[in-house]
């Protein structure tokens, strides 16, 4: 089974981080990261721009409707996301509105990725 | 990270939200200060043995609030200290609290502690310094620090300060939507000015005010997620990252300004860049152009290029012309000749400068262009005269350093003419 790790925390004290002390925990993650790449275990991970760069696109109106900042309601719960290749935030919005169209109902936080690795995930933990 | 470390991030971040929640209550900064200094003290002590809580503001806020109260009754009754166990034992106390206080009361109190910095009568510096004491919470060690003085000197300095904005009567009741706006102007400005403070230092004073920019960054995110919606704050904060993403290669190993020109772009900060640049993009979908954003865009495009040459510098002078629109003043139109002078040559950016000598005959900048555009159209003796002012007038050793070489290259320039 193939699981989805979330990570939450206080953006305003890890957006303080110095770099040093980025650096320090990076380093420190990535020593747990390591056996779980080697072993084919290790999927794509990702670290989001703080919530001040997101837009969110409410899909439970005709046409949706676009608002600045994160996705804050608690109502609805996270159920998936996608990593899609932009050119900017008016692209993103459309392939959002696409995907409304298609899927209507809750809505999209498009958020901007800092930070992207591929990840090293074996064919067998795919197919499982 | 260390458990000191990450209370210590915690408590400075949930700071200008719980002392701007404490100024509401009290109503007194210095009490809403001691508060805010005391519940930290009892987080030192508590959060390692219950865990953090759920909302670090919120139990501060309480605890703080509740530890003031009592102070002030001590005070007035003189009765014996209660028991510190009665105090200290607060399991849950944010959840009561989080319940009452929505996100409107944080978002103006916020703005409220950041806005009683901005009071018009402090000078500049002083409102660095309140910002950088109040919100911040840096020490006044710190402070005096980056502004090279002496500790007693800038304790005095903000003392001083804060007895200005006491007596001018801080505002309480919840700003109208006019007022908040006007509230978030000048708050922004504020920021900008703590940013510059640090990231206009030259080499020498540079590790001093390393805090600085990055104190200012925070502060406007924290002022983002506040007003989520406002393209102005977006501006800022996409600017200063835009900058700031340049901070290390600025300088030489000799402490030398580099010019953007000749600055090792692989060495750019790219995820302050991209990040910014996603700022940008929130910013236009607004179509409410501020001097902010539109200041953000012209270093959007030397974040673009990827060499000097690829600089779209016809686009630049196109954004220097709207900011002269929005936001006037000689030093915008002294950067718009810098590029004009690559769009349509140096003697046409010569005529738009000509005319800011009046206004700009003590500015340092004025005189380094002028020197550098005769340079380029040979007029040599000129040149000199210009970059003589310029030198004159340099605030820092670095100024004067850079523009010695330009000195230099002139002269040199002459030896192979004769």
């Amino acid at each position: 089974m193939l699981y989805a790790f979330l990570c939450y925390n206080n953006e305003d004290a890890v957006f303080s981080w110095s770099q040093e002390q980025d650096d320090a925990v990076m380093s420190a993650l990535h020593k747990v990261h390591a056996p779980l790449e080697k072993a084919g275990r290790f999927g794509p991970s990702v670290r989001l721009m703080p919530t001040t760069a997101a837009t969110t696109l409410r899909k439970d109106s005709d046409p949706p409707l676009v608002l600045d900042g994160p996705y804050a309601e608690t109502k609805e719960q996270l159920l998936g996301f996608y990593v899609i290749d932009c050119e900017n935030l008016e692209a993103a919005l459309e392939v959002a509105k696409d995907l409304a169209k298609a899927n209507p109902g809750g809505a999209y936080e498009v958020r901007p990725l800092r930070l992207f690795a591929p990840g090293a995930l074996a064919p067998e933990a795919m197919a499982r | 990270m260390s458990e000191l470390a990450w209370i210590d991030a915690a408590l400075t971040a949930a700071r200008p939200q719980a002392v701007g929640a404490l100024l509401r209550y009290f109503r007194d900064l210095d009490l809403a200060e001691e508060a805010f200094q005391d519940a930290s003290l009892r987080a030192l002590r508590s959060w390692p043995q219950k865990g953090p809580p759920r909302d670090p503001a919120a139990w501060l806020i309480m605890v703080g609030r509740n530890a003031a109260i009592d102070q002030v009754r001590r005070r007035s009754r003189q009765e014996a200290l209660p028991d510190e166990q009665t105090i200290s034992d607060l399991d849950d106390v944010e959840t009561p609290l989080a319940e009452r206080l929505d996100g409107a009361d944080y978002r103006d109190d916020v703005l409220r502690l950041l806005f009683i910095c901005c009071h018009p009568d402090l000078p500049a510096t002083q409102q660095i310094a309140l910002a950088l004491r109040i919100v911040s919470g840096l020490s006044v060690k710190q402070i005096a620090r980056a502004f090279l003085v002496g500790e007693a000197a800038m304790e005095q300095r903000i003392t001083r300060a804060k007895a200005k904005i006491a007596g001018a009567g801080v505002p309480f009741e919840a700003p109208g939507p006019v007022e908040r706006a006007e509230r978030l102007a000048a708050v922004a400005a504020m920021i900008y000015l703590v940013f510059n403070e640090g990231y206009s230092a030259g080499s020498a004073e540079r590790d001093d005010k390393a805090a600085l920019p990055i104190e200012a960054m925070r502060l406007a995110r924290l002022l983002l997620r506040l007003f989520p919606a406002e393209p102005e704050i977006m501006g800022l904060m996409a600017l200063m990252l835009l900058h700031h993403s340049r901070s290390t290669s600025r300088f030489d190993e000799a402490g030398e300004i580099i010019l953007l020109d000749d600055q090792d772009r692989s060495r750019w900060d790219r995820r302050m860049i991209t990040e910014g640049l996603a700022l940008i993009d929130k910013a236009i979908r607004h179509r409410q152009r501020g001097p902010y954003q539109v200041q953000a865009a012209i270093a959007a495009m030397h974040a673009r290029a990827e060499r000097p040459q690829d600089t779209d510098w016809a686009h630049i002078d196109e954004l220097y012309a709207a900011l002269e629109q929005l936001a006037p003043s000689p030093i915008v139109t002294l950067n718009r000749a810098v590029a004009v002078s690559k769009v349509r040559g140096p003697e046409a950016a010569l005529a738009m400068i000509e005319p800011l000598g009046n206004r700009l005959g003590g500015y340092f900048h004025f005189f380094g262009l002028k020197g550098a555009l005769l340079m380029q159209l040979g007029r040599a003796a000129e040149a000199r005269d210009a970059f003589n002012q310029a030198i004159s007038l340099a605030n820092t050793p670095a100024q004067a350093a850079h523009i010695r070489q330009h000195l230099d290259r002139l002269a040199k320039d002459v030896t192979l003419q004769e």
